[in-house]
């Protein structure tokens, strides 16, 4: 071939870093974690944290402000969660608490892995063939503004016949990331340009190629955006469901407590939440990253 | 041309996808009747379309009803109006001041995860009256995602937009109402209208737990007191009001960004 | 040398791979109950191996008579045939396949796959060889067009040359009768579409494919082509047709040669119309 062609086609210099990409990927980290730093944007955080902490502070037990002073502060809930013979009966040394968190945790987990078996292939198949969706999404569109925690009466009676009082709770919460997978997964079928579909049928593919290569990992980051979605309305919708009619759980715990008047429990309930809501969104925000190495 | 294309209008009406949602949905209500007249598991237990529109017959002109139904409007608006004028404005201000970003984000972010209704008993506790401390978790259901939109919005503005306008001469204060803001406008609608859907969630599960009145409150009702095709009435009730709700707020959507029309 | 008419020359080509007859075609598009005719009354006879290139404004229609040949859209009246075999008339359309293969306008390199993936998707779907040994082959070709450092790129890593390049190997592959390229080069800079017409001059001189080429780009018509077809703006029409006669294989030397020169003249005057009429037009483009 001409020399033109040879020259144009190498790629720049890049062979000096091929050498040790794992090293050479662990010194770039490094360095962004090294230049993040050097930034003053995670101070700032830091200080907007601490002001918040300080001010929860201030207002609940320093200057005990009326109606402030009911809440509990920061002190009291720090003391609560990190004594060994906690006055609620709450704390990280306590098995209940873990027992609390392993119950929501596991129905959480239940129901999104049912969200996400029946609602992304529904939302493939609804993307993929006009017909399927027309009779489909009618359906959908009917029974998704009703929010999910009116559900609860009619959760309870569908599931009475089992007398199983998990069996609602998991069942809203699935309702709940549902709606959100199928959709979302449907809106990622959209969302793939028509010329990779031409391209597909002019290669020769039949459909069921064009089904797993095409429709599959051109839905791909929607469907985890709406994983990412149905995983916070789980939760959601779990913690309501668990205050309304619960045994165990972190929805439950924060009722619970304020009615027995254990207040700090229901601040460290709150924060368990989050963070465990947060972890949740991470690991499928990571699961989809690796899924998707493609994405620049 | 019209502003209404009829020709278009027409086909999109009378089309095979409408016939065909019409027999899904059709399907869909003939299969639960039979369902509750065959006593079929799980779905036997709902109560039956028909039994739904002799209940419905009933409860129309019934004044209680309709109370509800103001009481849960009234609910939403206020919490819903609250968290857009908290909501927006710090969005915008996170957009396009660095420190405010850095100050505020973080806390934003770690206050994120924790369900709205988490908030509830807290929520209780503080605020002296049942309405204020429902108000206040409808507030914060939709306070995080206004915020959210609104910055995403304000930050994904082309930054070519604003040089131009500075290149014309703009103040800051002329850029910020003439481009900054024109241009979050479709974000800003889209965080409403998912703040709305939120909306309805926290009022419905709010009044659940611990209201007196209100939609989702006579759903709850109705359960407790055994009249359970009031229960179906509720929540279709409650799908119709979010619905409204979140049209009239796409409605609203349009007329201000009449540029985004589809053409 | 003046320009030949558009009607066909009375050569009858025996059937062989690649002849495209294109024979009254008129399409006219309805939406939302406005009548659009978007080509009209098109009559074109391409020669197996033959490097044809249409050229005309954006918009313009040209895309439609490529959707056709290719089996994405349909036509109301006329009739396309590929080797005498009819592929498009009112009505019916053969479904696409891997004897027409498009190379698409934004490029349409599966983003998920590897360049070397992509390049061998077409053998492994359609079954007629094993994957390894498609894969084989598609490294294959990648070394022989000078892309072999690409193979376990993803397309989002590589400049738009390469991806483009890429996907014409993609194309390649399978053997095609007909290579349909929707402007393929619009979106690059001057300096890397010269690079990529060359690339793609190279692959044609070793392949020798028929090729349907669309393209606004004059200059880049006359560099690559065998015959140049002027169509006309809104609606569709073959305005002007010219044999453009330069040897191959064809390096940059000719953009340069006084003959390129005089036939830009010529076909310049025909075009210019027209695009005037589009930029007058104001309304959003068909494309």
């Amino acid at each position: 071939m001409a020399a033109v062609t040879k020259e144009a086609s190498r790629p720049g210099n890049r062979a000096e870093v091929e050498n040790d990409p794992r090293r050479d990927r662990i010194a770039w980290w490094l360095f962004r974690v090294r230049h993040s730093l050097s930034q003053p944007a995670p101070y700032i955080g830091l200080l907007g944290l601490l002001s918040f902490l300080l001010l929860w502070y201030v207002l609940t037990e320093l200057l005990n402000v009326p109606r402030f002073n009911k809440l509990p502060g920061p002190v009291a809930v720090w003391e609560e969660f990190t004594s060994r013979r906690p006055t609620f009966g709450t704390s990280i040394y306590t098995p209940d608490y873990y027992k609390h968190i392993l119950w929501s945790v596991w129905r959480v987990t239940q129901a999104f892995f049912w969200a996400t078996v029946l609602g992304v292939p529904l939302g493939l198949f609804m993307g993929w063939r006009k017909t399927f969706r027309d009779y489909t999404f009618p359906i959908l569109e009917i029974l998704r503004p009703i929010p999910v925690l009116a559900w609860v009466p009619v959760a309870i009676l569908i599931f009475a016949d089992i007398a199983s009082r998990e069996a609602p709770i998991v069942f809203l919460a699935f309702l709940a990331a549902f709606f959100a997978t199928a959709l979302n997964t449907l809106l990622g079928v959209q969302s793939i340009d028509e010329s990779y579909f031409r391209a597909a049928q002019c290669l020769g593919s039949k459909p069921r190629h064009i089904f797993l290569r095409v429709v599959l990992p051109g839905a791909l980051p929607f469907i985890f955006t709406g994983l990412q979605i149905g995983v916070g309305v789980a939760w959601f919708s779990l913690v309501a469901a668990e205050m309304v009619s619960g045994e165990y759980g972190l929805g439950f715990l924060i009722w619970d407590s304020y009615v027995l008047s254990q207040f700090p429990v229901i601040v460290i309930a709150m924060v368990t939440l989050g963070v465990i809501g947060y972890v949740f969104s991470a690991l499928i925000r990571m699961v989809g990253r690796m899924m998707m190495r493609w994405v620049v | 041309m019209s502003i209404v294309n009829f020709t278009k209008v027409r086909k999109s009406v009378f089309s095979p996808t409408t016939l065909r949602g019409i027999i899904s949905v059709v399907c869909l209500l003939a299969a639960w009747e039979l369902g509750r007249h065959y006593h079929l598991p799980f779905l036997g237990a709902v109560p039956a379309p028909s039994e739904v529109l002799v209940a419905l017959d009933r409860i129309m002109s019934d004044g209680k009803f309709w109370d509800h139904w103001l009481t849960s409007f009234v609910r939403v608006a206020t919490g819903f109006v609250a968290a857009q004028i908290v909501g927006i404005p710090l969005g915008l201000a996170m957009a396009m001041n660095r420190f405010t970003h850095s100050f505020v984000f973080p806390s934003l972010e770690i206050m994120r995860p924790i369900p709205p209704l988490a908030w509830v008993p807290t929520a209780i506790i503080f605020w002296p009256t049942t309405e204020s401390s429902i108000a206040f978790v409808i507030f914060l259901g939709a306070f995080f995602t206004v915020v959210l939109n609104a910055l995403g919005g304000a930050r994904n503005i082309d930054e070519r937009h604003i040089r131009a306008a500075a290149s014309f001469g703009s103040r800051p204060w002329d850029i910020f109402w003439k481009i900054v803001l024109p241009a979050t406008l479709p974000s800003i609608f889209t965080g409403m209208a998912v703040g709305m859907g939120i909306t309805w969630e926290v009022v419905v599960a709010a009044e659940m737990i611990a209201g007196k009145s209100g939609l989702g409150y006579f759903t709850w009702a109705s359960y407790v007191g055994g009249n359970y095709p009031q229960i179906i009435i509720g929540m279709i009730s409650i799908g119709i009001a979010g619905y409204l709700s979140s049209g009239l707020i796409r409605i609203l959507g349009n007329v201000l960004t009449p540029w985004q029309r589809r053409f | 040398m003046s320009a030949a008419s558009n009607s066909s020359n009375g050569e009858h080509v025996a059937p062989s791979a690649g002849a495209i007859e294109i024979r009254n075609v008129t399409k006219i598009y309805d939406p939302d109950g406005v009548n659009v005719l978007a080509v009209d009354n098109c009559s074109l006879e391409i020669a197996p191996t033959e490097f044809c290139v249409i050229v005309g404004p954006s918009g313009c229609g040209k895309t439609t008579l490529l959707n056709a040949i290719a089996g994405f859209h349909e036509i109301t009246r006329g009739e396309i045939a590929l080797d005498r075999q009819t592929i498009c008339r009112a009505g019916y359309t053969a479904p696409p396949g891997a004897d027409r293969i498009v190379v698409f306008q934004n490029g349409a390199l599966f983003p998920w796959s590897t360049v070397l993936n992509n390049v061998a998707y077409g053998p492994i779907v359609q079954g007629k060889v094993p994957a390894r040994e498609a894969r084989a082959r598609a490294q294959g070709l990648l070394d022989e067009l000078g892309l072999s450092d690409i193979g376990d790129r993803y397309p989002g890593e590589l400049s738009s040359g390469m991806r483009r390049r890429a996907e014409i190997a993609r194309a390649l592959i399978n053997d095609p009768k007909v290579l349909l390229l929707d402007e393929p080069f619009r979106a690059m800079d001057a300096l890397t579409k010269g690079v990529a017409q060359e690339f793609l001059l190279q692959a044609y001189d070793r392949v020798r494919k028929t090729v349907f080429f669309i393209t606004h780009d004059l200059e880049e018509a006359l560099f690559l082509a065998d015959r140049v077809v002027v169509m006309t703006t809104r609606p569709a029409r073959i305005k002007y047709v010219l044999n453009v006669d330069f040897e191959r294989p064809r390096t940059f030397r000719v953009r340069s040669s006084r003959r390129y020169l005089e036939l830009k003249r010529e076909v310049f005057a025909a075009v210019r119309d027209e695009a005037t009429k589009a930029f007058e037009a104001g309304e959003r483009e068909l494309a």
